[in-house]
């Protein structure tokens, strides 16, 4: 059995590709590592606080379950690291530039398109920002969901873009996205340049990290963070695997930037404090 | 502390290609540094922030302003360059991380490794290779408008079958000849790029040939001749030879260069215009792949002596293998003997012999010219060019 198991999820074929790669290059640096892969983040959670697995690359929503999970078994989770683009991210409201909605009060009584009910950046912190500023969505405004890719915590883009697509068919009045995709979707073309305006943009979050619980291999999961932070997108054994991840360096771990999501779950009851599922239509 | 340099966008936005303008500005600076960036897109300090994490660069949204990160260097730190762009001063053995690259070009580290075998320049090269191909595109022809289809009155129905005989045996040599460089064009590294588009126009060329020696086994509406099993089997050994120097030896110095004479006397003793513009047109393309074929081996056993006493093996080991086969099927020499007495009467048919047997002659002594261009002395020449198949090709 390999020292130390990771687990992450396959929300894409690409995972395959971008931990065999890891893992071939973590084994060449002496470190017995190994991966088993996910369908979705619910799963990987219970194992990595179950013990079965070792360290768990987990979206920001898989934090926040772990973490109350741990505590409620007297476990300690912390963040080992975490890619630089997973650092201080944004989301946004946006309408058609056309719109009659000229600020977030204007979309009382209008329908809001989101990603899957499960998307950190898509669903769950935007609309709890709308609430703190006063519009609360299910009640004041109506929203639509685009359930792609359940379990995965957001990680598929298709429920975004399909909310993008809604909002320039005029299905939806405004749609929920991360900034990056707000920029993606215009170079695509889903959203021509020009064609909407930003309502609102939340406070800065963090996104995926590595999760470990004090119940880990210390020595194994110290190893594996000085590896990581040791990747050099100069290096050209791991730059296309770097490119793949999305990101140009593994930065130490922190866990500062959940607070807006740990909130967000409290208001839709998505997980309860010891981090059972409690959403209601919840299938992943 | 000085203020940072700023960049204006104006009304352009990320979604917009603002991305140029950014990245001009950041070239001057050095990691660390910061470019404070004005604009009137509502969207900028949006699609800023997520631009700059993308792409490795730090972001304050005060201003905004860029903290310049450095994977963009990071990213070309082992590039190296694929030598020079022109043939002079090639690498002996192309590297196998170049790949796709073009000679001259800037290869980032880290791509893929494709294999293509053939990555040695002396298996390959020759300095002439450039003009060749220059002089075979230049040389391209048009069936169509080339070749004055119409020309000639209709032929006597046995001179007829002879010149359709030797045509349906001309387009299985052809067809031969087509699929020797094409299954090794893949095979050469793209770094000899000259050498891979000589060889895909020569590839062309045997198309267009097969197309006008099948037009014109067609153009009088009877049926095609014979294919004799003899004739393929001496085909199938340029076929099964899997080395490209030996197969380039066998098709190229021997087998088109007997062609050469082959075509030159179809152009001079055929009975109707259209098999003379045919022969004539084929000819001049088979100059250059025989040229090709010569100067490469040439360039090779000047480098490396050693590689004569392959070929010689490669002579005697076809040799051998066809020894019992029929070689060129009695009814093709038979039809060259019609097709060049071009009548049935007797002082025509012993002139048409007499014609195929200086014909013969003429291939062996080209065969062994170019032998001797190779480095063989006289004597081996004679030798090896006597072992050649009798089928020609």
């Amino acid at each position: 059995m390999s020292d130390l198991v990771m687990g992450a999820v396959a929300y894409d074929p690409k995972v395959v590709t971008i931990w065999e790669g890891f893992k071939a290059w973590l084994r060449d640096e002496r470190l017995d590592f190994d991966f088993v892969l996910y369908s979705n983040y619910e799963r990987q959670v219970e194992d990595l606080v179950d013990g079965r697995i070792d360290a768990a690359w987990n979206s920001p929503l898989a934090w926040v379950r772990t973490r109350r999970s741990a505590t409620d078994r007297g476990l300690q989770a912390r963040a080992l690291v975490m890619r630089d683009t997973d650092q201080d991210l944004t989301s946004v409201v946006v309408t058609r530039a056309d719109a009659d909605i000229h600020d977030v009060a204007d979309l009382r009584g209008r329908r809001v398109g989101t990603g899957a009910l499960d998307s950190p950046q898509a669903t769950l912190l935007p609309l709890s920002h709308l609430r703190r500023l006063g519009v609360d969505p299910g009640r004041d405004c109506e929203v639509q969901r685009f359930d792609i890719g359940v379990g995965l915590h957001g990680d598929h883009v298709g429920g975004e873009r399909d909310a993008a697509r809604a909002l320039m068919a005029r299905t939806v009045d405004a749609a929920c996205l991360i900034d990056g995709n707000s920029l993606l979707f215009a170079h695509e073309g889903t959203m021509p340049a020009g064609a909407t305006r930003v309502l609102t943009q939340t406070p800065a979050f963090d996104h995926c990290n590595m999760t470990v619980t004090d119940a880990g291999p210390v020595a194994e999961l110290e190893r594996f963070s000085e590896l990581l932070q040791s990747m050099s997108y100069s290096d050209p054994r791991v730059r296309p695997l770097l490119d793949l991840e999305g990101l140009k360096t593994w930065k130490e771990g922190r866990v500062s930037g959940y607070d807006a999501l740990e909130r967000a779950v409290d208001e839709t009851g998505f997980y309860d404090d010891a981090g059972h599922v409690t959403a209601s239509d919840y299938r992943p | 502390m000085s203020p940072p340099p700023t960049i204006d966008l104006e009304d352009l936005g990320l979604d917009r290609g603002a991305h140029l303008l950014i990245e001009r500005a950041l070239r001057d600076l050095v990691p660390g540094d910061r470019l404070q960036v004005l604009g009137r897109d509502a969207q900028l300090p949006i699609h800023l922030r997520a631009w700059c994490r993308a792409h490795g660069h730090g972001f304050e949204a005060d201003g905004p302003t860029i903290v310049r990160g450095d994977a963009d260097h990071a990213r070309w730190d082992d590039a190296a360059r694929v030598g020079a762009a022109t043939p002079d001063g090639l690498a002996a053995r192309a590297g196998p991380g170049w790949g796709l690259a073009a000679r001259g070009a800037l290869v980032e580290a880290g791509g893929p490794e494709p294999r293509f075998e053939l990555d040695q320049r002396d298996q390959l090269w020759a300095d002439v290779v450039p003009r060749l191909y220059a002089q075979a595109l230049a040389g391209q022809w048009d069936p169509a408008t080339a070749i004055d289809w119409d020309a000639g009155a209709q032929l006597p129905a046995d001179v007829e079958a002879a010149v359709v005989q030797v045509m349906t045996y001309l387009v299985e040599n052809e067809m031969a000849a087509l699929v020797v460089p094409a299954r090794f064009l893949g095979r050469i590294h793209p770094y000899f790029r000259e050498v891979v588009q000589l060889l895909a126009v020569q590839v062309a060329d045997e198309a267009r040939h097969v197309e006008v020696f099948t037009r014109r086994a067609e153009l009088r509406g009877g049926d095609l001749g014979v294919s004799g099993a003899g004739g393929r089997a001496s085909l199938q050994t340029l076929l099964d030879e899997p080395d490209f120097v030996l197969a380039s030896f066998l098709l190229s110095v021997l087998g088109e260069g007997s062609f050469l004479n082959l075509l030159g006397f179809l152009d001079e003793h055929a009975p109707d215009p259209v098999t003379a513009q045919v022969a004539h047109l084929a000819r001049q393309d088979e100059a250059r792949h025989v040229a090709y074929g010569v100067a490469h081996l040439e360039f090779l056993c000047a480098s490396d002596p050693g590689v004569r006493e392959q070929l010689r093996v490669a002579v005697h080991r076809r040799h051998d293998a066809l020894a019992q086969t029929a070689g060129l099927n009695r009814q093709v020499f038979d039809a060259l003997v019609v097709l060049a007495a071009g009548s049935w009467s007797p002082a025509d048919i012993g002139r048409g012999f007499d014609a195929v047997e200086r014909l013969q002659a003429e291939m062996d002594e080209g065969r062994r010219r170019r032998l001797t261009r190779l480095g063989f002395p006289d004597q081996d020449a004679a030798e090896l060019s006597a072992l050649h198949t009798r089928n020609f090709m």
